[in-house]
């Protein structure tokens, strides 16, 4: 057998206990998400009905299943609420990923360009607040942007405006906490291919005359795509779905998916609904969703050997 | 970038830097500021006051969250890292077999998905099978949401190491499993301790998933946190929030110093 | 043309071979990297396995280590199969290009890992590990790590873990690589004496032929897959098979012409320009070529002799008119590019012998080129 059979051999053994565990506690689950979708709502515990009894015979379970249907998805396409929410859950998750790039960009360009050394501790200093608690930097910017919090203060003593500026409940503060809180998924894969790449490509452009702007447009914004897209896909996908930062930082007038199925599950105990939205929002985000999986097992199996 | 030695920043990358960072440790300096203010009120400064840790002695439903957060935290952590790692083995060195494309997109999923659809699902499996919801569930749940990060850091290291090392092994004598343990373990146990930090700053970090599949009389810390962040600011919040922005950071400092340290125990015996 | 693999007389006597590789065939895909490869090792040889990259040489020494196995034929070693047997239990151990110690161990846990392995008492180990050192002359490196070694110690060290099992056969794959030429050279002495002392049978995979001759007892050609030559490094460089051996194991002239007389022992054959004949003797261990039309000479550079064209002949039954185009001083010998009549351009390899008295050709001068019969060797592959 050659070396690399005679590991692959007990290497495999090793997937056993986490295959079992994804499939029992990650794909399991979301074959009950499905099925309470196409539950109703009823005031009881669990509240939702049928129960599917799994004690009681093929037959009272065939009767269970017989009593599902899409009555709840009809309702989520129909009401106009529900689909705002999904078109400004993707829009805002689109302008917030825009506005990563364009800021991360640079950052992580400056952080591939400083010496070795300096690297190291600069990706720590990213990678540090981003380990600090994510609920606490909301909260921080809560902090700063009251109304009487330190950024009104500083424009005030600065003569900029005249009176405190509402920040707070403005979609304004949603971007900023959102910006805020995904700037380390934005920054770091795109440092990491940047910081791969070969310096000399660009100057061998320059030796070909390019200039310095020429140069990275032609060179190493084509190269760096690839961290880009790791990069925009990491922000984008997961920001879809936010509840926390829209919650706290955003005006209640419109809501994010993230919310409204937080609301229908917590406030209104609407189980099934809010169900149908998450099997809904899953189908949206099931493109991008490929796309990452399949850029990710090229990005780390690809590798290897 | 590899390939050229370059002199110094461009003023334009330079201040996109400063820029940057200054934006991350803003707030998170002021918070940590404020939770020394003697006054209540933000707008004025009452000079350096620890009455709001004080007030945090006092306060039990924090504490408590507090402890459950970290026992939640310990355990999720080494769950997933144990799982996280037997993972990245099997995808790195399995070679192909039935069942890993579907194995690596579960794995690669939670990564992210949104917290609102796997809390969501997590829920409905637990209260379809009659589980009592506290402090077992939280744990599954975030041992689920963490091995995957886990996974994804150790693979990384893995495929990073030298295959000839684990021949030399064999051609030494040792089966396969005793060549992993005596020579790959070593060379990838600083992935594996990363991964177990990251995985439990995300545990303790974590609100949705948490609110989610928690039970009553178990709140974690950032559920108590969020119940009263929703009443507004208050400098008690101040105080804790900074606790734990110091704790984390000192975890992290020292788990860079251990490694640091680690790597330069034999230099002084060197002569080269 | 066939192909085939030529023995010299110089084979050991293949009684009881240590290693028997027969006939053994890899493919990776539809790339055939060792092709129906045959050879026996005897106990105590010093094997070298030479040939460009790509040659298959070292799928053949990873299958004797047991890291890959073959797609046909059979290894058997003291005359058993080794197929079944896993690299952890083979008698066999490897010194690999990259040398591959652990990072995380020091020198004295890098030597003494196999002993370990083979369940040692500690007593042993230890004394074993300070004998391969004080072998390969590393006392006193006990405590470092691979990181702290220069190249020329990290090789020494996977030479002594690679010796300290006491392996029945070693295999070294292109174990100086690495190393710059001077140091390669001593390491190439070092490793050529070490092994006679041990006595233990060791195989190396070189792509460098001076290397090879100069450490190995027996070396065997590899080309596409192909063993195509087993010998002594005198036999190889003497007597190589084929046009392609000739020049891959160091310079050749090769002057091609038609047959026009043979015999069992010699062969002559006329040049293009219808006048000149030269005569040379056969490969002993070449097919006795039915008729071929064709024919080619070989001649080292080192075995022409040159002298001004108006110099009187010493009677060479070889002799041929041309032109110096390039003189190149190389300090031990001077190599003389002549340009013969008819276009054909020979290498002629002179020793600086004496300062004095140096040959006057310089370039342009009319000289003639000679060698002897027993000095040129037929090809005819």
């Amino acid at each position: 057998m050659s070396s690399r059979r005679i590991f692959a051999g007990p290497a495999r053994l090793a997937a056993i206990a986490p295959y079992l565990w994804l499939l029992l506690f990650f794909l399991l689950p979301f074959g009950f998400v499905v099925k309470i979708s196409l539950s109703q709502t009823v005031i009881a515990q669990p509240p939702y009905a049928p129960v599917v009894p799994l004690t009681g015979g093929l037959a009272a379970m065939r009767d269970a299943l017989a009593q599902l249907d899409f009555g709840n998805f009809a309702a989520l396409l129909a009401d106009e609420l529900y689909v705002r929410s999904y078109l400004r859950s993707l829009a805002v998750a689109a302008t917030s990923t825009a506005v990563l790039v364009l800021i991360g960009y640079p950052v992580a360009y400056g952080m591939a360009r400083l010496p070795l050394a300096r690297q190291a501790v600069a990706m720590m200093l990213v990678i540090v607040p981003f380990w600090t608690s994510f609920l606490i930097r909301i909260y921080a910017w809560i902090n700063v942007l009251q109304h009487d919090g330190l950024l009104n203060q500083v424009l005030l003593a600065l003569h900029i405006v005249a009176k405190p500026v509402v920040w707070l409940s403005t979609d304004a503060a949603m971007y900023l906490g959102i910006v805020y809180s995904y700037a380390p998924f934005m920054i770091l894969p795109l440092f990491a291919t940047l910081a791969k790449m070969d310096h000399s490509l660009v100057e061998a452009a320059a030796d070909l005359g390019c200039s310095r702007a020429k140069a990275f447009w032609l060179v190493t914004l084509p190269l760096s795509l690839p961290g880009i897209a790791a990069g925009a896909l990491l922000c984008f996908i997961p920001i879809v779905g936010e509840f926390v930062i829209p919650d706290l930082l955003a005006g209640s007038e419109r809501l994010m998916i993230g919310q409204t199925l937080w609301l229908e599950f917590f406030t209104n105990k609407d189980w099934p609904v809010a169900s149908a939205i998450a099997v809904v929002l899953l189908a949206v985000l099931l493109v991008p969703l490929l796309f990452f999986q399949r850029l990710e097992r090229r990005n780390v199996e690809g590798e290897a050997r | 970038m590899r390939g050229a030695s370059l002199k110094g920043l461009s003023v334009f990358n330079a201040v996109a830097l400063a820029l940057g960072l200054a934006f991350l440790y803003l707030p998170i300096l002021i918070l940590v500021v404020y939770s020394f203010n003697a006054s209540k009120l933000v707008t004025v400064w009452g000079g350096w006051s620890l009455k709001w840790y004080v007030e945090l002695l006092n306060d039990r439903a924090m504490q408590d969250a507090a402890w459950m957060s970290l026992r939640v935290g310990v355990c999720a952590a080494t769950a997933a890292t144990v799982l996280g790692t037997l993972a990245a083995v099997a995808l790195s060195r399995g070679g192909a077999f039935s069942g890993r494309t579907l194995m690596s997109g579960m794995l690669y999923a939670p990564l992210v998905m949104p917290e609102v659809i796997t809390g969501l699902s997590l829920l409905l499996l637990f209260v379809a099978i009659g589980a009592e919801r506290g402090f077992w569930t939280v744990v599954i749940a975030h041992t689920t949401l963490t091995m995957c990060f886990v996974a994804v850091i150790v693979q990384s290291r893995l495929s990073g190491v030298d295959r000839s090392l684990e021949e030399a092994a064999m051609d030494l004598g040792c089966s396969p499993a005793q060549a992993f343990v005596a020579v790959t373990l070593p060379l990838i146990a600083p992935a594996i301790a990363a991964g177990w930090m990251l995985a439990f700053t995300l545990s303790l970090d974590d609100l949705v998933i948490a609110s989610f599949t928690t039970g009553p009389g178990s709140a974690t810390l950032p559920i108590r946190i969020y119940s009263e962040v929703r009443l507004g600011v208050r400098p008690e919040i101040n105080a804790i929030c900074a606790l734990v922005i110091v704790a984390v950071a000192l975890l992290i400092v020292a788990a860079s110093l251990i490694t640091k340290f680690a790597g330069h125990r034999h230099d002084a015996a060197a002569p080269l | 043309m066939i192909e085939t693999t030529t023995t010299t007389a110089s084979a050991p006597a293949a009684a009881s071979p240590l290693l028997r590789i027969a006939a053994v065939t890899k493919r990776f895909g539809d790339f055939v990297a060792v092709d129906a490869v045959s050879l026996d090792l005897a106990a105590g040889e010093f094997f070298a396995l030479l040939g460009p990259s790509g040659c298959g040489k070292t799928t053949l020494l990873r299958m004797l280590a047991g890291f890959e196995a073959p797609d046909a034929g059979a290894i058997l070693l003291d005359g058993e199969d080794v197929a079944p047997v896993l690299p952890h239990r083979r008698p066999v151990n490897m010194m690999f290009q990259n040398y591959a110690l652990f990072p995380h161990l020091s020198v004295a846990d890098n030597v003494a890992f196999g002993l370990r392995r083979a369940g040692l008492p500690k007593p042993d180990v230890a004394r074993r590990v300070k004998e391969m050192l004080a072998l390969v002359r590393l006392e006193g490196f006990e405590r470092r790590k691979p990181d702290q070694l220069s190249g020329g110690q990290r090789q020494r060290v996977a030479l002594a873990r690679a010796l300290a099992r006491r392996p029945r056969l070693l295999l070294l794959d292109e174990p100086m690589a690495a190393l710059d030429k001077k140091l390669r050279q001593s390491t190439q002495a070092e490793l050529k004496e070490l092994q006679r002392r041990l006595g233990t049978t060791f195989i190396i995979v070189t792509h460098d032929q001076e290397e090879a001759m100069t450490v190995a007892d027996r070396i065997g050609v590899m080309d596409r897959g192909r063993l195509v030559q087993v010998g002594s490094p005198r036999d190889l460089y003497e007597t190589p098979a084929s046009r392609w051996i000739a020049g891959f194991v160091g310079d050749i002239n090769l002057i091609e012409g038609r047959v026009v007389a043979r015999d069992a022992t010699r062969l002559t054959i006329m040049l293009p320009d219808g006048a000149t004949t030269l005569t040379a003797l056969r490969n002993g261990a070449g097919p006795v070529g039915a008729g071929a039309a064709d024919g080619c000479i070989a001649v080292r550079p080192e075995k022409l002799r040159l002298a001004a064209a108006d110099v009187a002949g010493d009677g060479a039954a070889n002799r041929l008119a041309g032109q110096v185009v390039d003189v190149t001083y190389q300090g031990s010998v001077s190599v003389y590019r002549v340009a013969l009549e008819g276009g054909l351009v020979v290498k002629a390899a002179l020793a600086n012998a004496s300062r004095a008295g140096l040959p006057d050709l310089d370039v342009g001068r009319q000289v003639s080129v000679s060698f002897a019969p027993h000095d040129g060797v037929v090809l005819e592959a």
